[in-house]
């Protein structure tokens, strides 16, 4: 039975090439946009861990509150004694200290006049201590232009494009202007040591880079921070055991203290939590259109193929095979395009993700006034899941189409098969 | 009962008459008499109200009409020494800590002066009210003890920080006792009260002002004048960028 429904699909090209071709293109483009989405997600999330949300991240209450503002008179003070306390209670974690605040970058002429001054936005974190994973994970070797990361206090890197405008080359002087925690006029000079450029339009506009203790000087927050982010020490963030740790914490906290510690996971900031779900839910829409438009097409395909083999069947049943076992045939039938198309249409996906996770799309002209942590190159990535969200739905629409269009030999009628037939 | 109608008739006229209309321009004129003076030496200190904690910083202040002044801060020690030159529209701050003069300008002169509610811009504005602003009087109202003309101060000039003002001023001494700044959209930026009015000289002058950032939350920034000098003479180079390193 299995060569004589075989052999009939291969000799007949509109029962297997037709649907093949539906079912392949279809898988593929689910795959594609899946894959593609997927991967721009994972790119969106771990930009912000690493450079701002972390996996989670304290703040004190009040600071969360205003965080938008990077309110640092609400810094969080203590830290030293935090940290170990972290460490002691999340030993799967590492916990860093991290600062940002604005301020005004002054360059100097030969006179020590300004020649020039703009805007920045600081960042400061642990370059010096010894064994330090933070430059690497805000990927900042990768990302120098020119010049060397910090090596010793009193030494900053800043952005290509802010130093290119201000003329600014490695070891000169600059001064960074700004306010310390409490309010009151912070000035300090720096060396620049190097040049970076993240392929971020919202971190490369002017942003410095320095060390979290010159920061602390500067700043006028001694054992303060402004965000202390935590990292899983697998480096993936996974949101269920995050929040197990943010209720831990969290409980543990005083809820009248303004300035009492809160933690956040990462989904909970920058509307992180909103922008995966939607693309869960964009990943989802796409497997069930895809579904449902591949079932009515393939339905239409089947209604034709059986109105086409309409005799077949006919003799067929006068033959005396049993309806039931014609509509399991049927169904084997479209299992077997389905099984080819989907194969077909998984490589032709992968094949198109794994271009786009080598290659990227190119946006850094969509995203130049973005505030958005979004890299310029998007990238697709392949996943597991992404098989079963080719794969089965390719199975299930060409299954359910089949199923759709062979109801239709329930209704033929023995007592009137040969004069249908008129043999 | 003729006697009755004799004074209804006698009195009638003095209650219907309207309530006497002040020139808000002449009382404008005596505030900037009261306020405005050839030059200034004052110190000062400035109590920035915080979440966490209050600060105090005193400084000495040189000033010369409207177009000269020079900043320098006493206290505390993360303060000491650092000085402010304005000249004109220019801003210059020196800090000992750098050793570097840095020039502020543009947007930069509306940032908060040592986290206080008071901006730049609000210390370099010294010109007197009448150059600046049209006045119309809107009433009378009871301030504390002080029974005060309100007017309303819209500018004729372009290079205001406050297009618009309402002022609180003391109808006996001329002096405001309260003003609330609004942004040419009509929003409320800052308000100003103004107490412990003292009589310096033969003018009248308030020697404690609380600014009030409307957009903040928190109780503003005391500026109590300790000392003031009107008309007194200047030491000669005080107003050039030499004095910042010296």
């Amino acid at each position: 039975m299995i060569t004589f429904l075989l052999k009939g699909m291969l000799r007949d090209k509109n029962r297997s090439l037709l649907p093949v071709l539906i079912v392949t293109i279809g898988v593929a483009l689910t795959v594609l946009l899946s894959g593609y989405l997927r991967g721009v997600m994972d790119d969106v999330s771990d930009v912000n861990a690493r450079f701002e949300t972390g996996h989670v991240k304290i703040m004190t209450r009040a600071f969360a509150e205003n965080k938008a503002q990077l309110p640092l008179d609400l810094a969080l003070l203590g830290v030293d004694s935090l940290h170990k306390s972290l460490k002691k209670q999340f030993p799967n974690m590492s916990w860093v200290s991290r600062t940002r605040f604005g301020g005004i970058l002054d360059v100097p002429d030969t006179f020590g006049n300004s020649r020039g001054q703009g805007p920045v936005f600081g960042i400061a974190l642990d370059f010096l201590s010894k064994g330090t994973l933070e430059p690497e994970r805000m990927n900042i070797p990768k990302s120098i232009v020119r010049g060397r990361l910090p090596q010793t206090l009193g030494e900053m890197l800043v952005g290509e494009d802010f130093a290119h405008k201000l003329k600014i080359k490695i070891g000169d002087q600059v001064t960074h202007f700004g306010s310390t925690m409490n309010g009151s006029m912070s000035f300090k000079n720096f060396v620049v040591t190097g040049t970076v450029r993240f392929g971020m339009a919202a971190m490369d506009k002017g942003t410095v880079l320095m060390d979290i203790q010159d920061a602390q000087a500067m700043l006028d927050m001694i054992d303060g921070t402004g965000e202390l982010l935590g990292y899983s020490n697998k480096n993936i963030y996974d949101d269920a055991s995050m929040q197990e740790v943010v209720h831990t914490f969290n409980n543990r906290q005083s809820l009248s203290d303004e300035f009492a510690p809160v933690m956040l996971t990462l989904k909970q900031q920058n509307n992180l939590g909103e922008l995966i779900d939607y693309s869960t839910q964009m990943s989802g829409a796409y497997v069930f259109i895809f579904v449902l438009a591949m079932a009515v097409v393939l339905w239409n395909t089947g209604l034709l193929g059986g109105l086409r083999r309409y005799k077949e069947f006919g003799i067929r049943l006068a033959l005396g095979e049993g309806k039931s076992h014609m509509y399991r045939t049927l169904i084997l039938e479209s299992v077997a395009v389905g099984f080819v198309g989907s194969v077909l249409g998984m490589l032709v996906g992968l094949s198109g993700v794994y271009y786009l996770q080598t290659y990227g799309l190119d946006i850094s002209d969509m995203m130049e006034n973005s505030a958005m942590l979004i890299p310029s190159i998007i990238r697709a990535k392949i996943t597991p899941d992404l098989f079963i969200i080719g794969f089965v739905p390719g199975l299930l629409a060409t299954t359910l189409g089949a199923m759709l269009s062979g109801i239709g030999i329930f209704k033929r009628q023995t007592a009137s098969l040969f004069k249908e037939l008129e043999v | 009962m003729k006697t009755f109608f004799w004074l209804i008739f006698l009195f009638t006229p003095v209650v219907l008459l309207p309530p006497k209309i002040i020139d808000p321009v002449a009382i404008l004129q005596k505030v900037d008499a009261n306020l405005t003076s050839r030059t200034r030496i004052m110190e000062s200190s400035m109590v920035i109200y915080g979440r966490r904690a209050n600060r105090t910083i005193t400084s000495k202040v040189y000033a010369e009409g409207n177009d000269k002044a020079y900043t320098e801060y006493l206290s505390p020690e993360r303060e000491k020494g650092t000085k402010m030159l304005k000249l004109g529209q220019m801003l210059w701050i020196y800090s000992p800590e750098t050793d570097r003069t840095i020039q502020l300008s543009g947007h930069l002169l509306r940032q908060s002066v040592m986290g206080s509610d008071l901006s730049y811009e609000d210390m370099m504005e010294d010109r007197k009210l009448t150059d600046v602003y049209n006045a119309k009087q809107l009433g009378k109202e009871q301030m504390g003890n002080r029974s005060c003309v309100v007017l309303e101060l819209n500018a004729k000039v372009n290079d205001v920080n406050y297009v618009k003002q309402k002022i609180w001023i003391d109808e006996e001494r001329f002096v405001p006792l309260k003003q609330e700044l609004y942004a040419k959209s009509g929003q409320l930026l800052k308000i100003v009260s103004m107490t412990d009015v003292k009589k310096v000289g033969v003018r009248w002058f308030p020697h404690k002002m609380n600014y009030k950032d409307a957009l903040k939350n928190g109780q503003g920034t005391d500026f109590i004048i300790l000392k003031i000098q009107f008309d007194a003479p200047i030491p000669t180079g005080i107003f050039s960028k030499a004095v910042l390193k010296r």
